[in-house]
């Protein structure tokens, strides 16, 4: 266990839109370009009804499994792939990022999107994994009962994958809390 | 003790205050330490219908979630750190330095990592269109700002000291003055978005929001301490604020009892 306690969160709040968003945050790679896909989805909260304030972070590594060290997200080159993007959702809770299928990261991994839930009356920001339609062999997946199990599973459509996060309820998205030593 | 809805406005503050305290009663009579806020907090309406009711998975965290997205000069300009500037006038209110160090739970520094906040001005308004809240716009003040922490794992910005404002939680609902953060760590894991306050606010024991961290000495570390050694003469007060990241969620109750 370490040693000094941790910084407490709270919510991103309403008043977000101004400040966090940016130009371009939600296109990893420019859409259309050479092995480009959407990564899109809705949020929703308990009554099924879309959160249209809800921001996700999408953390991913490249086609290759490649993990990006390089800077460049907030200012972007239209170039470099630096793995991380920020996009809101509109006012019927969808999302959309331009990005790229991730690699495995170490041979035989699964290769899934980090992602970051954040939204109003969303008191701390929450944490999945999407993983890749189809996938089966993984340690995560496997230690979850099979209807929780589809939640973190992606799902093709025409232009790339969808992935639809349901804060509470029916088909609530299995969040995670990451063990540290 | 539920609400019937979110967002009503129903409740009156002795009402939402009673529910704050049958929760910091019941916490207290289990005499065990809770560090981080609660997702479900019903006095924050907005939380009832977002909150997720399963616990949430334990996992061990592996592949990119090992890393963090790295940000450098090419994405954030010096300038960006001072919200006094942004435009031609001087910003209305206290002018203010908040400064401090983003660590991990070892205390090891954050690195040239990425820091941003956004805060209401002097009056407590928002530039925000969803903020109609009768209070002047300050043309001078957006009130958003970015940095790097350098190679100790320091970030400082300077800006103008936020005002309370009120919201429609419950009927006259005030938020106590902040100004939100949103910090990285070294590892995904690590990534934080949170509010700082400051001391002494009297709206501190109204507030759900900051209420919602039931653990009375995990909010204060909300709480920045004014610094004299901060403070600048004949220009600005000052305040020091620090952040430990630790990106676990990891609540000693079950564990430790």
């Amino acid at each position: 266990m370490t040693g000094l306690s941790s910084t407490p969160g709270q919510t991103v709040g309403p008043f977000f839109g101004y400040a966090l968003p940016y130009d371009g945050d939600s296109a990893l790679v420019p859409p259309g370009s050479a092995g480009a896909i959407r990564l899109s989805g809705r949020v929703l909260d308990g009554a099924g009804d879309p959160v249209p304030d809800a921001l996700l972070e999408l953390w991913q590594a490249d086609g290759e499994g490649v993990v990006s060290r390089e800077t460049g997200s907030l200012r972007r080159d239209g170039f470099t792939f630096t793995g991380w993007g920020r996009a809101s959702t509109d006012n019927e809770g969808r999302y959309c990022f331009s990005t790229l299928t991730p690699g495995a990261t170490v041979p035989g991994a699964a290769p899934y999107f980090a992602l970051t839930v954040f939204a109003r009356g969303l008191l701390d920001r929450l944490q999945t994994r999407a993983y890749l339609p189809g996938t089966q062999d993984d340690r995560l997946l496997a230690s979850l009962p099979e209807d929780r199990r589809a939640t973190l599973l992606a799902r093709a459509d025409r232009h790339g994958l969808v992935f639809d996060i349901r804060l509470q309820g029916e088909g609530e998205t299995v969040f995670l809390d990451h063990r540290r030593d | 003790m539920r609400a019937p809805s979110s967002d009503a406005a129903a409740a009156t503050q002795a009402e939402v205050s009673a529910e704050i305290a049958t929760i910091a009663e019941q916490y207290a009579d289990r005499g065990s330490a809770e560090d981080r806020v609660r997702l479900d907090y019903p006095p924050y309406r907005s939380s009832i219908l977002r909150h997720p009711t399963k616990d949430l998975h334990q996992v061990d965290p592996e592949g990119i979630e090992l890393w963090s997205p790295a940000f450098g000069h090419s994405d954030v300009d010096p300038l960006e750190a001072d919200l006094t500037i942004q435009h031609a006038g001087e910003p209305v209110g206290e002018r203010m330095v908040v400064t401090g160090r983003v660590v991990d739970g070892d205390g090891r520094p954050v690195r040239h990592q990425l820091v941003e906040v956004w805060q209401a001005n002097a009056g407590g308004r928002y530039i925000h269109q969803r903020d109609q809240h009768p209070a002047a716009i300050d043309p001078s003040f957006t009130g958003v700002g970015r940095c790097l922490t350098d190679g100790d794992g320091t970030y400082r910005f300077t800006t103008i000291k936020p005002g309370p404002y009120p919201w429609k939680n419950h009927r006259n609902a005030w938020r106590p003055a902040h100004i939100h953060f949103s910090v990285f760590g070294t590892e995904f894991t690590q990534r934080l978005v949170t509010q700082m306050y400051f001391p002494g606010d009297p709206l501190f024991a109204l507030d759900p929001i900051y209420q919602s961290i039931v653990d009375p000495a995990a909010r204060e570390r909300l709480v920045a301490t004014y610094d004299h050694d901060v403070t600048q003469p004949e220009w600005c007060t000052g305040y020091r604020w620090d952040i430990v990241l630790t990106g676990s969620r990891r609540t000693p109750m079950e564990e430790d009892q």
